[in-house]
This record gives structure tokens, C-alpha cells and sequence, in this order.
């Protein structure tokens, strides 16, 4: 308990550390978004424009870092997050709960998927090496070792294009109301599918060849030796005894990448358009839009804390040893 | 005395063909019903690959390469273990043949309580009993090896080398079994927990009658706590007698040179002497008798010829002493016998 205390109060202060950074970072970038549009017209834009944009914006008004600063926590602390200037006058707030539900179902499911299976197939493959098993991994690896937009427009040249058998970019037929029915629910599936298969068909290598490699190792541990000698069946060697132990670097790892679905979306969705927070955010990047590259970088950075403070916590509840007496 | 596991003619070798290391040759031993079978040799000489071979328990590239091991089990024909279906093989682990390792440390599962892994071992073999008598069981066990039974909820790390290795004792005690192997079970111990532990084990064998085969490189503790000691040197067993026997008058001269090599801890100072230069190395093993380059009194039959292991009579009409020496063979040696150096 006190341990965990003492983790909470860390991730705290590097919370606050990354949202002050978060507050830094773009003001700290040349030029603004009023810069952006003037060159973007060529400067035929009049002053009295530029000052009139200005204020649309809410750059006019003068104050000190620190004002703005204590303003921004302030905001922040009321979830307002501010203006986006490429969907103007949406809040960030609602730009980012419109499409982090996307990302993270798409995101969230497939690294899932790719851990479960990845995981399984590395304790089958490390428990009986040698077998046809082991040939998996030279074609898994050699998905994960091609750049993942390759892998992304390969699959929708040759399934959406030349085959037609999915669709090659969004998230649900166009002309569909979003809600919980099952007509949009069945389209969301159908349009995911493709992105989710390249997702994971690039992810599972890593998963596979860890589990693998660390079943080989935790195989020729005294107490699996044991095991087999009390003539245990061998399922329960092979799952209490080995994969019990072998599994334990891998769900850190799989806690840390949860923590990276949402920063690590961006390519996925650029490659599919799909309606999820890394394309929003590639927008906002695009356009200088401070507000909401600022809304969600902090969820970003929330993300990977709360993922490594899951991790902590499943740590200590899967390995004894790191349980204070 | 009736035999409970005869090993007959057994060899392991590890990896195939010609660049093959014959771990173990042709080694013949038997452990009668309630002794203590000491089985001494340096590192390499293949007494845990023996242990392991007889099990079953042989990590690749470990081979077995020929030999039978038969288990007399009470009242039912002798079977041999070698032969055994994976199904048999696991019915005869544990319960009629437990083995104490020699990691104290690793030996438990990091993750699991002791109690998670006493009951893996009844789910297995007893999954008749009930909760109830499982976990009775595993109270009585842990009195036996004298912890207190509060501690079946702990976690290897939470326990002392010393309470680990009384764990695995009582692990190893759980079904009762007619054998119990121990491959340097104290050999991560300091000397005083060596001491308790394995005086406990003997109490606890005066108690339940198991024939306990002890694997150590202490020769010291073999004279002291077994009936009987087989002494191993590349992967053969050189001589086979009773403790007393082998303590007072080995024949063999690297039996002589283990004996020198630790101090007595009773009786009379004497001077150690240990033994000149190092273990083989098993890829090439010296021609004839492979203790020959190291051996004090070596002659020309030794470098041609393996001796063979021939009986020899032991005080009190022991009938299983032996030794595989030449100088115990006078026709090629011109020496008379037992004892000649």
C-alpha cells in the first residue's frame, strides 16, 4: 500500500511536469496560427484582418507567461481545453471525445488481440522449439520488419482496390448516423477490419519472439525441472510453472503499449482516414492548431502514465516478489 | 535385503554420433529397500546425469543411450522405468520416486505459495482428497520438517535458503514415496543448516522407511550419514562398498585420494593430501583406466585397459563391494590386492 502511495505521488509530479511542458512547447514554436494564415493568403491580407483574426483566435490580450500559465490550469481543471482553430468554434474537449472513442476501440482491441495471440503462440512455440511452430516467426518477423504505411497501402491496393472485398478508408459507411444500433455498429466492424488485420499482422512478431525467447529461458529453471519430476501434467507445467514466469516481462511491455495507442495511432489512421485522434491530431499539426495539438498531447501523456501505473499495479499483483513484507 | 531400484548397464550420452560425450558408461548400481545409497565423485563425473537418467528427467541434448532401470515397487513385479508410457512415467514421478535438487533457491515456483504447490502435487496424483485433507496434509508435512504451519501461505522469497530446501523436503514427502533422491541437497547451505537438515532427513527416514540415494561431492558426509558408498570417475562407478569399508580401507586409489581430500571430523589428525591435477575433460577422456594420468600408483596395464568392476569381499561378508582397479588384480599388477599402494 505504501509503495503504491509512493508511485501515485511520482506519477503526479510527472504529470505536472509533462503538462507543464505540454504548456511550453507551443509557445515556445515560431510563428502562430494568424503567421500561418497570413502566409497562407500571400499577405494580402489587410491589418486591420490580421488584428480582427487576432481576437477571433483569442491571441490579442497581452499577458505574462505565468498569467496565461495559471489561466491554463485553471481551464484545464474545468476540462476546457480551448478553442480548435481547424474545426472553429468546436471545443478541443468535444473535437477529442469524438474521436478518441475510435482509436481507442480500434487501437485498444487489436493490441488486445495481438498481445493474446502473440503471447500464446511464443508459450507454444518456446515450450516445444523445434517444431513447425518455430517457422512462424521468419514470416512474422519479416511483417513487422516492412514499414507499417507500406504494409497498410499494400493491403489496400490488393483487398480494397483490386479485390474489393473491404473498404479502403473511414470508419463506417459514409451516410450513417452514428448510434448504438446494429446497422452502424456491423458497418464500424466491416470498415476495421482491414486496419486492425495490418495492425496486428505488424505487431505480433514482438510478442511472439519475447514470450518465446523468455519460455526458452524460464524452461531450463530448477523449479520447472521440479515440476515435471512431482509428474505434473503438463499443461500445468508448461502454463503454472513456465508460462506463468516467462509471461511477466511481457505484460509490462503490453501495459507500456497500451499507454501508446493513443500516440501511436497517427500512421494507422493517415493510411486508412480513419476518424481517430492520431488523423485529428495530424490536422492540427497541419494547420498550427495549438489548442488542440496541446489537448492531445496531455491525453497522450496521461495515457502512458495511467498505462505505467496499470503496469505497476498488475506487477505486483502477478509477481509476489515485488510485494513488500 | 530386497532391492527397490536396480540400475543395470546404463549409459548417457549427450548429443549423437561422433562428437557424442559419454556422460555415464555402463554404470550398474542397486539400492536396496531403507538404505542410504551415497553416490560421491568431483563435478563432471556424471552422478546427476545418473540421477536425472534414472528419472527420466534428462534435458536435451541428454540421451540414454542403453541400460534398464527397474523399480521393485511393493508387492507388484519389477517394471522398468526406461520403458514406462508418458502416462506410467508420471504416476511413478513423485510417488514412488521424489527428488530433493540441489538449488535450494530455484527449486520452488517464484510466483506460487507453498501451499499452491504442495496441492499441485495432490491434484495430480490424489485428486480424490478434499480441500480439507489437502490442506491437513500439508500442515503435517511442514511440521515434519519442523516449520510451523502458518508459513504454507508464504512465498519462496519470504523463506530462508535453509526453510526452502525443508520445503522441498516435505514436498518431496508428500505421497509417501519408497525412494527419495537427494542431488546435493545442501550444497547452497551453510555448514551447520547442512548438518540439521540432513540429520532431520535420517530421523525422518528412521520414521517412514523410505531408501534414500544421496549425491554429493562431500565424501565426509557420505561416511557419516550412509549405509553404503558408490564412488564415481568419469561417468563409472570405480568402487561400490560399505561406508565403514570404504572409510577404513578403499581400494580404489581415487576413493583414497576423496578420502585425503577432506578432514576427518572425528579420530585422529591426519594430513590432507587431495588429489593432483583436474577432472577429465568428458570430450576426451583418457585411454584405459581414465583415472590413470592422476593416478599415484598408475602402471602400463592402466593406460591400456578399462578395468572392470570386480567384487570383493568386505567385512562381514559384504557382498556388494567392488572396485574397478588392476591394481586389485594381481596377475597384471605383481601387487597383492586390497589395499595395495
Amino acid at each position: 500500500m505504501r509503495f503504491l502511495l509512493r508511485r501515485a505521488l511520482f506519477y503526479l509530479v510527472t504529470a505536472w511536469a509533462a503538462i507543464t511542458i505540454n504548456f511550453l512547447l507551443p509557445r515556445m514554436l515560431p510563428g502562430d496560427p494568424v503567421q500561418a494564415m497570413i502566409a497562407r493568403f500571400q499577405g494580402r491580407l489587410s491589418t486591420d484582418a490580421i488584428a480582427s483574426l487576432y481576437v477571433l483566435f483569442g491571441l490579442d490580450t497581452q499577458t505574462s507567461m505565468f498569467s496565461q500559465y495559471v489561466t491554463y490550469w485553471g481551464n484545464l481543471f474545468k476540462g476546457d481545453l480551448g478553442l480548435s482553430f481547424t474545426y472553429f468554434p468546436t471545443p478541443v474537449s468535444e473535437v477529442i471525445s469524438q474521436s478518441l472513442p475510435w482509436t481507442l476501440s480500434l487501437m485498444g482491441v487489436t493490441t488486445v488481440i495481438s498481445f493474446v495471440l502473440g503471447t500464446m503462440i511464443g508459450v507454444y512455440a518456446g515450450w516445444r522449439r523445434g517444431s513447425w511452430i518455430d517457422s512462424l516467426l521468419p514470416i512474422a518477423t519479416f511483417f513487422s520488419a516492412i514499414p507499417y504505411f507500406w504494409l497498410g497501402l499494400i493491403a489496400i491496393s490488393v483487398f480494397a482496390v483490386t479485390w474489393g472485398a473491404f473498404p479502403a478508408a473511414g470508419g463506417y459507411e459514409p451516410g450513417l448516423i452514428p448510434g448504438f444500433d446494429w446497422e452502424f455498429i456491423s458497418s464500424a466492424l466491416y470498415y476495421a477490419v482491414l486496419p486492425a488485420l495490418t495492425v496486428i499482422i505488424s505487431s505480433i512478431a514482438g510478442w511472439i519472439l519475447g514470450m518465446r525467447n523468455m519460455m526458452v529461458t524460464v524452461s531450463s529453471e530448477d523449479y520447472v525441472t521440479v515440476a515435471h519430476a512431482k509428474g505434473l501434467p503438463e499443461r500445468r507445467v508448461m502454463l503454472g510453472y513456465a508460462a506463468r514466469n516467462a509471461v511477466l516481462p511481457s505484460i509490462s511491455g503490453f501495459a507500456l503499449s497500451l499507454g501508446f495507442i493513443v500516440g501511436g495511432t497517427l500512421l494507422v489512421e493517415m493510411v486508412f482516414s480513419y476518424p481517430g485522434i492520431g488523423y485529428v491530431l495530424f490536422t492540427g499539426v497541419n494547420a498550427k492548431d495549438y489548442p488542440l495539438m496541446q489537448g492531445i498531447f496531455l491525453i497522450i501523456t496521461l495515457a502512458v502514465l495511467l498505462a505505467n501505473l496499470i503496469a505497476d499495479v498488475v506487477y505486483l499483483l502477478l509477481d509476489p516478489r515485488t510485494r513488500k513484507a | 535385503m530386497t532391492p527397490v531400484l536396480e540400475i543395470r548397464d546404463l549409459s548417457v550420452d549427450y548429443g549423437q554420433g561422433a562428437g557424442a560425450v559419454h556422460a555415464v558408461s555402463s554404470v550398474n548400481l542397486v539400492l536396496n529397500r531403507g538404505e542410504v545409497l551415497g553416490l560421491a565423485g568431483e563435478s563432471g563425473s556424471g552422478k546427476s546425469t545418473l540421477a536425472y537418467a534414472m528419472t527420466r528427467l534428462l534435458p536435451p541434448p541428454g540421451l540414454i543411450t542403453g541400460g534398464e532401470v527397474l523399480h521393485h515397487g511393493r508387492d507388484k513385479e519389477p517394471v522398468d522405468v526406461l520403458g514406462l508410457t508418458a502416462r506410467q512415467l508420471r504416476s511413478f514421478r513423485w510417488n514412488d520416486i521424489a527428488i530433493v535438487f540441489q538449488g535450494a533457491m530455484n527449486s520452488l515456483n517464484p510466483v506460487s505459495t507453498v501451499a499452491s504447490q504442495l496441492d499441485d502435487i495432490y491434484r495430480a496424483h490424489r485428486p480424490e482428497m478434499s480441500r480439507g485433507q489437502r490442506s491437513k496434509r500439508s500442515a503435517e508435512l511442514l511440521r515434519l520438517v519442523g516449520i510451523s504451519a502458518d508459513r504454507l501461505g508464504a512465498y519462496p522469497h519470504q523463506l530462508s535458503g535453509g526453510m526452502r530446501q525443508r520445503v522441498m523436503i516435505a514436498m518431496a514427502l508428500a505421497l509417501d514415496p519408497e525412494i527419495i533422491i537427494m542431488d546435493e541437497p545442501t550444497t547452497a547451505l551453510d555448514v551447520v543448516m547442512q548438518r540439521q537438515i540432513l540429520e532431520q532427513m535420517m530421523r525422518l527416514r528412521e520414521e517412514l522407511g523410505f531408501s534414500v540415494l544421496f549425491i554429493t561431492h562431500d565424501i565426509s558426509l557420505l561416511v557419516e550419514f550412509s549405509d553404503r558408498i558408490a564412488i564415481m570417475y568419469a561417468g563409472r562407478i570405480v568402487e561400490q562398498a560399505a561406508s565403514e569399508d570404504m572409510y577404513r580401507s578403499s581400494a580404489h586409489p581415487y576413493s583414497k585420494g576423496l578420502l585425503g581430500s577432506f578432514p576427518a571430523l572425528h579420530g585422529p589428525r591426519r594430513p590432507l593430501t587431495g588429489i593432483p591435477g583436474s577432472p577429465p575433460d568428458m570430450r576426451t577422456v583418457p585411454s584405459g583406466c581414465p583415472f590413470h594420468p592422476r593416478c599415484p600408483s598408475a602402471f602400463d596395464a592402466c593406460e591400456r585397459e578399462i578395468p572392470v568392476l570386480e567384487k570383493l569381499s568386505g567385512t562381514n561378508g559384504d557382498s556388494s563391494r567392488s572396485v574397478a582397479c588392476w591394481l586389485n588384480t594381481p596377475s597384471l599388477s605383481g601387487h597383492p590386492g586390497v589395499g595395495a599402494t
